[in-house]
């Protein structure tokens, strides 16, 4: 079969990459890792911001079943245009997902982690979930493996789990206290039994604890996954990041909520809503403080496949690769070359911060008072602005202030949802674009059309699209110094913009 | 005696491994429970597996065809408390 190199172009690597500092804060967010850590995740596109500008991950749906109920999940759902987790459009065995991983791994070799991350929880389907590991560690052994789960039977899996080669392990906690815990999960099944309300949150929660302390014990990497709902665990999730910290997490992630009433979901029936950006900010600010924050999680369906924020699932169903057959000796040369290509791209990139670092704080053109400003970035990838705005379906936000420019998140642009008007409430795309980036002063762009040129301004947005395939940090911080200079950062944002939806 | 699984079952599995008599099997368009080996789990536990663990309202009957799962089982609050608990959780 045919190896072809697709999305990130090996032969021209990103110009100067996702810039300076790294698109994490000053440092990147690793840094504060010990070495060894730092090896295990410098390629893997979910742990490292880096990372995530240059590699792949996918998700094989092999695990159907789950233990618990939580009150966001609705497991009756499965729509090919929603992106969310425990949503898949198509469930595999353990042969197929194999097959599916083999063929991905030689036509994107960017992609160095597989995750098995439900759409149920994997280690509620022990037998499906080591199957696909075992066979893989076997025939792919250049891939890493990983897995997500809530943590309820993890105690009792740890061992086999720790038998298959895997080094990363993502815990969904939402909660230590049993009582915000039964506003989360109604029930779990324990022994045999449904176990409903605060019982059965507390049993979880006792399990989490457990199974996190013995994974820290047998030097696995656990990432620590939370949900915030407003009103339910935004005050307390304060306290979970330094719980699990202490029990020797080494990353946060605070991802919000998401509960659209089309989804079905209890909470999305009953009109719970999500964080706004700037809750979920603070909340990770506030944690960042305890503990290193994520912010570039794109919350992925079960079945995800390539970049992320992209989904290429699509392209890799099973009617469309059953027939083809895979060299996987040959696509592990191709890939240790891709590999190998971006590991000098990041290697340059590290040497050019070093660099940049000393003249982006030397430009000092604004006053050292002057105030921070959000913009959103339209990119494809390589951590340069090459997306034209109207093909964006997220962007990546930074924030620029008188010292440094940092990633702050990313946002979605189709809330979730990509399907035509039978899957959304009749606000236009745009509308709803411009809604997602509230709060944003510059959107930066590679092209712009005439009609969203407009509605941008109107919304008190500057659209600017002059930095084309420019380095992310390095445009941010050099719009950053023109506003200065025309003295914008001195006064207040105009206030034009309407409310979210 | 045997239980049923019927329309709103989305294959996910969950069942089919506990079912202390093998009863539950793998069918389009959903699972299926065989009813001369299903033993509503009389023997083997105190609840009945398949129920306990399943994600869906009314998916699964007995031979009575009322369900185990009635409407309010999932999220553990009856539907005459749906409106009180929507208001309180909008108001978050």
């Amino acid at each position: 079969m045919e190896l072809t190199v697709l999305g990130q172009s090996q032969t021209a690597p990103a110009a100067g990459g996702c810039a300076s500092s790294g698109c994490g804060s000053n440092d990147d967010q690793l840094n504060h890792l010990p070495e060894h850590i730092r090896a295990k995740v410098h390629n893997h596109p979910c742990y490292s911001e880096e990372a995530h500008h240059h590699y792949a991950r996918m998700h094989v749906a092999v695990a159907p079943a789950c233990n618990i109920q939580c009150h966001y999940c609705n497991r009756k759902y499965d729509c090919s245009n929603e992106s969310r987790p425990g949503v898949v459009s198509e469930l595999l065995t353990p042969d197929q997902a194999v097959k599916k991983v083999m063929t991905v791994a030689a036509n994107i070799p960017q992609m160095t982690v597989l995750g098995i991350a439900g759409p149920g929880d994997p280690l509620a389907n022990p037998e499906r979930t080591f199957e696909t590991f075992r066979q893989l560690t076997e025939k792919a052994p250049d891939i890493k493996l990983c897995v997500s789960t809530n943590g309820l039977a993890l105690p009792e899996q740890v061992d086999e789990l720790c038998k298959h080669n895997i080094d990363h392990v993502t815990m969904t906690i939402n909660c230590v206290d049993p009582d915000i815990g039964a506003q989360i999960y109604p029930w779990i099944f324990w022994k045999n039994r449904r176990v409903y309300g605060r019982k059965g949150a507390e049993i979880l929660i006792k399990q989490q604890q457990k199974g996190l302390q013995m994974l820290v014990d047998r030097g696995i990497l656990v990432k620590v996954n939370s949900v915030m709902i407003p009103g339910v665990n935004d005050k307390h999730l304060e306290e979970v990041s330094k719980a699990v910290k202490a029990k020797g997490a080494f990353l946060h992630n605070v991802m919000p909520l998401i509960a659209e009433a089309e989804h079905g979901t209890f909470f999305g029936v009953m009109g719970q809503r999500g964080p706004t950006h700037d809750e979920l900010q603070a909340l990770q600010d506030v944690c960042a403080g305890d503990m290193n924050m994520m912010r570039h999680c794109r919350q992925c369906r079960a079945d995800a496949v390539g970049m992320l924020g992209e989904d290429r699932g699509d392209e890799f169903t099973m009617d469309k690769i059953e027939a083809e057959e895979v060299d996987y000796a040959a696509a592990m040369i191709k890939r240790a070359e891709v590999h190998a290509a971006i590991e000098a791209t990041l290697a340059a990139k590290q040497q050019k911060k070093n660099e940049t670092f000393i003249s982006l704080s030397s430009l000092s053109i604004p006053k050292k008072e002057s105030r921070p400003v959000l913009m959103a970035i339209a990119t494809s990838g390589g951590g340069i602005i090459n997306q034209h705005f109207g093909h964006a379906r997220e962007f990546l936000i930074y924030e620029a202030n008188a010292y440094d420019v940092r990633f702050i998140s990313h946002r979605k642009t189709d809330l979730y949802c990509s399907g035509d008007d039978t899957c959304g409430d009749g606000e236009s795309v745009l509308q709803k674009t411009i809604n997602a980036l509230k709060g944003c002063e510059v959107v930066l762009c590679s092209k712009i059309g005439y009609e969203p040129w407009g509605m941008l301004e109107e919304a008190g947005i500057m659209p600017n699209g002059e930095h084309a395939l420019e380095a992310i940090e390095d445009a941010v911080a050099a719009v950053y110094k023109e506003m200065g200079e025309k003295g914008l950062l001195d006064k207040k944002p105009e206030t034009k913009q309407r409310a979210t939806a | 005696m045997a239980l049923q699984i019927v329309d709103g079952c989305v294959n996910c599995w969950a069942c089919e491994p506990l079912c202390p008599s093998q009863a539950i099997y793998a069918a389009l368009p959903h699972f299926l429970i065989d009813a001369k080996k299903c033993t509503e789990c009389d023997g083997d536990y105190a609840d009945k597996q398949c129920a306990s663990i399943c994600p869906i309202e009314e998916a699964i009957v007995d031979s009575q065809g009322i369900a185990l799962n009635p409407p309010g089982s999932l999220t553990g609050i009856p539907p005459e408390r749906w409106e009180q608990v929507r208001a309180e959780i909008q108001a978050r």
